[in-house]
């Protein structure tokens, strides 16, 4: 299930991507936040509990939705733009 | 005057960066801005991904004519000035900026800087925070004018500060389900600031025309209330909170909340200004005289970054702050126009207090968090913990961090800082201002491994 919400500008082009390698649809313009949890719940898991994580502040300041792409980059998905064909893949987190 | 040997960098592309270009443009300088963001404008004024369509007025509402003159400003110097967006200042030193900008480390020498690097939420932790679904008011915000979203589909607003009503109102305003505004402060405080709000009469009408709609348009403003814990397995499913000695639930799948907002101040404090404590703030801030020079030669502060003033305020003191550096290297500018400017900051900065009765910070807090709930959200560190430090002994903030890692993750405090502080005075019987301050540490972001330099 979605945790955002969409409320207007709802037609613009889909941009199709994958996430954890399952095919996923999102907007141009929309961050990888965006595109992550309008259709799903979670970007990350903690480093320390892997508990579920979505972002906090989304102005690149809590460094709390950091997700990974195809090519091994780490990015901020409040602060990335969404493109079509990109590999984004949600790191479990992990226990101490 | 534009020669290597004056080289000026502005950082921060808001309100206070964009008037403070502006106005060294208008005196024939040629500044460096460098911007994190994709586009000009801040957070305040973020501006929406090109293809979408809403109007200014959709996205800025009251605000709007404010929004669209500072991006008709920072349109015009897009083509002026070399403007770096999408670029992150890491490190600043000895007239020198490390920055990042799509994955290749570089660097910008100055000679006169003006930071102007804003504010985020001040953000008092409750029992689950870090669930998927709890935003700072801030990031909801955000939400909508950026991204067109809602952060859920039944929303709750916390906290206080005028952000508040303001971010509850847009989303009612918006089509979203808002549940209830939850303000941590009583209804006599907010009488009691009145007369010194009086003396900005507009921005206080606003203010209470937001409050006014939510409750004409049947939306609940409770006050007086202390949310006490966000509830939920894998994602928020409600929110509890106390009133009146009462304890109050509501099943909701989204909670907005934040206690105002605190300084970004990492950028100065690497450039080694002087910090005092700013009991307004609650929080210690670059020392700055009233154009805004830092104590640093060829440093200047103007907008959020120095203190909590709003855009209005930050604008002026861009434009302030400019004109003092223009004045330092031997232009002649505009004194008249420089001492209006601080009129009207003055006439502000009282409002500021007058906002600080109406809305004051949560004094309790401290006391009364569990001690299971996680304070750092990055290095998962409870206030439990940050107790069991400073019954240990400890109570210097930088070494209560070392202790424990609290402030010691991605964030580096910018989430947990203010929290930290609170509990570590609380816990050791001292005022805030008697446990240090936390210290600023490059990279100030976290920077990936194997960036490519540029020559």
């Amino acid at each position: 299930m979605a945790l955002l919400k969409r409320l207007v500008e709802d037609d613009r082009p889909a941009l199709a991507f994958t996430l954890d390698g399952q095919p996923a649809t999102g907007m141009l313009g929309d961050t990888l936040l965006t595109a992550l949890l309008t259709s799903g719940e979670h970007l990350r898991g903690s480093d320390f509990s892997a508990q579920p994580r979505a972002g906090f502040c989304l102005m690149g300041a809590c460094q709390d939705c950091w997700v990974q792409l195809g090519d091994g980059r780490r990015v901020r998905a409040c602060s990335t733009l969404l493109e079509a064909g990109l590999e984004i893949h949600r790191e479990p987190g992990r226990h101490s | 005057m534009n020669s290597p040997e004056n080289r000026i960098a502005i950082v921060g592309a808001g309100p206070a960066g964009i008037r403070a270009a502006q106005t060294l443009v208008a005196h024939g300088l040629n500044p460096v801005l460098v911007d994190e963001g994709l586009r000009g404008g801040g957070q305040i004024y973020r501006r929406q991904p090109e293809n979408f369509r809403r109007t200014p007025k959709d996205l800025y509402g009251l605000e709007a004519a404010k929004a669209v003159a500072v991006h008709a400003a920072m349109d015009a110097l897009a083509t002026q000035i070399d403007y770096r967006p999408q670029t992150l200042v890491w490190n600043a030193e000895d007239q020198r900026l490390d920055t990042l900008r799509d994955g290749r480390a570089g660097h910008i020498d100055y000679s006169h800087l003006i930071v102007a690097t804003g504010a985020t939420d001040r953000v008092l932790p409750v029992s689950g925070w870090t669930l998927p679904g709890a935003y700072s008011l801030g990031a909801a915000q955000i939400a909508l004018k950026y991204q067109g979203c809602a952060i859920g589909e039944q929303v709750v607003f916390c906290g206080s500060g005028p952000l508040l009503y303001l971010v509850a109102y847009q989303y009612a305003k918006a089509g979203a389900k808002v549940l209830a505004v939850l303000d941590s402060s009583p209804f006599l405080a907010q009488c009691r600031a009145l007369p010194h709000l009086l003396g900005q009469p507009v921005t206080l009408a606003k203010g209470l025309y937001y409050r006014g709609w939510l409750s004409a348009n049947g939306i609940p403003v409770h006050q007086g209330v202390s949310l006490e814990r966000i509830e939920g397995e894998r994602r928020v499913t409600g929110a509890v909170w106390q009133q009146n000695g009462k304890q109050k639930r509501l099943d909701c799948d989204a909670v907005a909340f934040a206690h105002a907002l605190r300084s970004e101040t990492q950028l100065a404090d690497l450039l080694g200004c002087n910090f005092d404590w700013n009991p307004l703030n609650r929080a210690w801030l670059p020392s700055r005289d009233s154009a805004g020079r830092s104590s640093v030669e060829g440093v200047y502060l103007a907008g959020d970054g120095a203190g909590i003033m709003g855009a209005d305020a930050a604008e002026m003191a861009g434009e302030r702050a400019a004109l003092a550096l223009l004045a330092d290297l031997g232009h002649t500018v505009d004194k008249a126009r420089s001492a209006e400017l601080q009129r009207k900051l003055a006439t502000i900065e009282r409002f500021r207090h007058g906002l600080e009765t109406a809305f004051p910070f949560p004094m309790d807090w401290a006391a009364k968090a569990p001690d299971e709930v996680l304070v750092c959200r990055c290095e998962e560190v409870s206030a439990g913990e940050i107790r069991a430090v400073v019954d240990e002994g400890h109570w210097e903030i930088n070494r209560v961090k070392a202790m424990c890692r609290v402030g010691m993750g991605r964030c580096q405090g910018r989430m947990c800082g203010a929290a930290a502080a609170e509990i570590i005075a609380q816990r050791s019987g001292r005022a805030p201002d008697q446990i240090g301050r936390l210290r600023g540490q490059a990279p100030i972001k976290p920077l990936p491994f194997g960036m490519e330099t540029e020559q």
